[in-house]
């Protein structure tokens, strides 16, 4: 059943689709939109005050998925204004990967001992 | 690569970023933790580089090199005291990249896009912007940039705030009706303006909820750029940090009593038939670090409460060295974290675990509280209204009903302050003259020391 929804999704999760995407994909979207909010709860709620920071830092960084996206634009067949907003995502984008899982690896390494 | 690769690519992605942030609830595997994040990025990352439709690859290698080296010297360069205004940077940027790649794929899809993208579109571009400059607001009060106090807001501000959002409404509308690319950018300009406004206003003791805020609004924003590509690895990682950052939301506001609208549109001020600093300080007792050296050095257990003074005055490390000579004389000693102490959530554990602190000294509020009655020796560096008991027993304060530490019931509660200045809140602390309280005016750090020789000496 799993491997079905990932097969229904393949039509339209091709990249940067020109395609309006039909109602069966766009339920999909919010079907997993909604548990992963609420696997996002089950997880967050558990985690101690002490980490309160790291945790910020680290989903932080894992927000920088946009650069997902910002590839895409970026390496499309035509260069266009696309390109440039492109490029300008994936260098924001890569300085808030980057950076942020630098900074949280930083951070916890202090709580280590 | 086929579509149907490149999507379990992304669903393993996904399963790394959930243990990652399951590896986060223990210190222990929080390293690892960590890592498995980075790990489901660079899978979601790979997978995306072979994406048939991805075919020029110069522009994309150039940005991941130009942001890498930025990213790395950053996050190699920053001070643990910077770590808000780091992350509140960081989240703009990640803010920034959603609303611009929103603007790319509208650009080029416009014309044949179905009305529940186009309405994604608008969301992720004003989500995104809002992310954007409100970051930046708040990465420019935190640092503390000067310029930052002339800036007034706009006369009846909230009532500008709402037309702002009316207006991004209206222009959504008009979006869907016909879309384009100049009306797309017009959105994002008003909710950049918007995100500025929103933050501005918004007092320093409240930070650390406008950067959770501000951290689930970057997730918001990724999320609906997910919509607008049909990407499930943006929603899923999105929707997982806007969860995130919705639960410290809640966690700080809860933290300070306030409700999450109380904290944005500022209506903390303070009373006016509170008494005054006058009235409140009769009882004032001056102490000197020999006093304190001579308290600590007969106590049996010290609590010590550190505020975001500590951080200011960068005491933490002559606070460990003040740990560790306690203990090494028999003596137990703890840390009492308030959850809004510094100015980010867990700001405070950050500090001290970089001095070297071991995590276990770290108690939570609920816990010292629970404990605090056998306490010798309460010592507090650089908070105020956190242990201000008013909170507990005046119902008139602004701060009434905020969970406080009870430094106050402490045998001895001694408090390292420069002066009797107000925190945040604006008001007197009524702790500070106390009868078993004793004032030791001086800067954080130097106080700490002094205290240390004084020990060693005595």
């Amino acid at each position: 059943m799993f491997v079905n929804l990932l097969l229904a999704q393949t039509n339209t999760a091709e990249v940067v689709s020109a395609l309006p995407v039909n109602g069966v994909a766009l339920v999909t979207g919010f079907t997993i939109f909604v548990l992963a909010i609420f696997i996002g709860n089950e997880i967050i709620a558990k985690i101690p005050p002490t980490l309160h920071t790291p945790l910020m830092s680290g989903s932080n960084a894992i927000s920088g998925i946009s650069l997902v996206g910002a590839i895409l634009a970026t390496g499309s067949d035509h260069t266009n204004l696309a390109t440039v907003l492109g490029f300008l995502a994936v260098v924001t984008a890569t300085v808030n990967v980057v950076g942020g899982f630098l900074v949280t690896h930083r951070m916890l390494e202090k709580f280590k001992r | 690569m086929a579509p149907v690769w490149i999507n379990l690519a992304y669903l393993i992605a996904a399963v790394f970023f959930i243990l990652g942030l399951k590896g986060m609830t223990k210190p222990r595997t929080a390293v690892r933790g960590n890592l498995f994040g980075a790990i489901g990025m660079l899978i979601a990352i790979i997978a995306t580089l072979l994406a048939a439709s991805v075919v020029g690859y110069a522009w994309i290698i150039v940005g991941v090199i130009i942001g890498t080296a930025i990213g790395v010297y950053a996050a190699q360069t920053v001070k643990m005291e910077q770590m808000p205004e780091m992350v509140a940077l960081f989240n703009g940027l990640g803010g920034a990249a959603s609303f611009l790649v929103a603007g790319a794929d509208f650009y080029t899809n416009s014309s044949t896009a179905s009305s529940d993208v186009v309405i994604a579109t608008a969301l992720s571009g004003i989500i995104g912007a809002v992310t954007f400059s409100g970051s930046g607001v708040a990465f420019a009060k935190l640092a503390e940039f000067k310029f930052m106090k002339k800036i007034k807001p706009l006369p009846m501000q909230q009532m500008m705030n709402g037309g702002m959002a009316l207006g991004l409404l209206i222009l959504t509308v008009i979006l869907v009706a016909s879309p384009g690319s100049i009306l797309y950018w017009l959105i994002v300009i008003l909710a950049l303006v918007l995100g500025y406004y929103l933050t501005l206003g918004i007092g320093g003791a409240d930070m650390p909820v406008v950067i959770a805020l501000l951290n689930s609004y970057s997730g918001l924003a990724a999320a609906a750029t997910g919509f607008v590509l049909g990407n499930n690895i943006l929603i899923i990682a999105g929707s997982l940090v806007g969860a995130s950052g919705l639960i410290l939301t809640k966690v700080m506001c809860d933290a300070m009593n306030r409700s999450l609208p109380a904290v944005l549109f500022g209506t903390l001020g303070p009373a006016a038939d509170g008494p005054s600093a006058d009235e409140v300080y009769t009882n004032v007792k001056a102490t000197s670090a020999d006093e304190v050296a001579m308290l600590l050095d007969i106590a049996r257990k010290v609590v010590i409460v550190p505020g975001y003074g500590m951080a200011v005055a960068q005491a933490q490390h002559a606070v460990r060295d003040l740990t560790n000579l306690l203990q090494s004389k028999g003596v137990e000693v703890e840390f009492g974290i308030h959850p809004v102490a510094g100015r980010m959530p867990g700001h405070m554990n950050v500090l001290l675990a970089e001095a070297d602190i071991s995590y276990d000294l770290l108690k939570e509020m609920d816990e010292t509280n629970s404990t605090i009655e056998q306490c010798d020796v309460c010592l507090v560096i650089g908070a105020n209204d956190t242990v201000n008991p008013d909170a507990r027993t005046n119902p008139k304060s602004p701060i009434a009903g905020m969970p406080i530490i009870n430094a106050d019931k402490a045998k001895t509660c001694v408090i390292i302050k420069r002066s009797l200045s107000p925190g945040f809140a604006g008001i007197p602390n009524p702790l500070f003259s106390a009868d078993n309280a004793l004032m030791l005016f001086a800067d954080g750090k130097q106080a700490v020391q002094d205290i240390i020789t004084a020990i060693k000496e005595g």
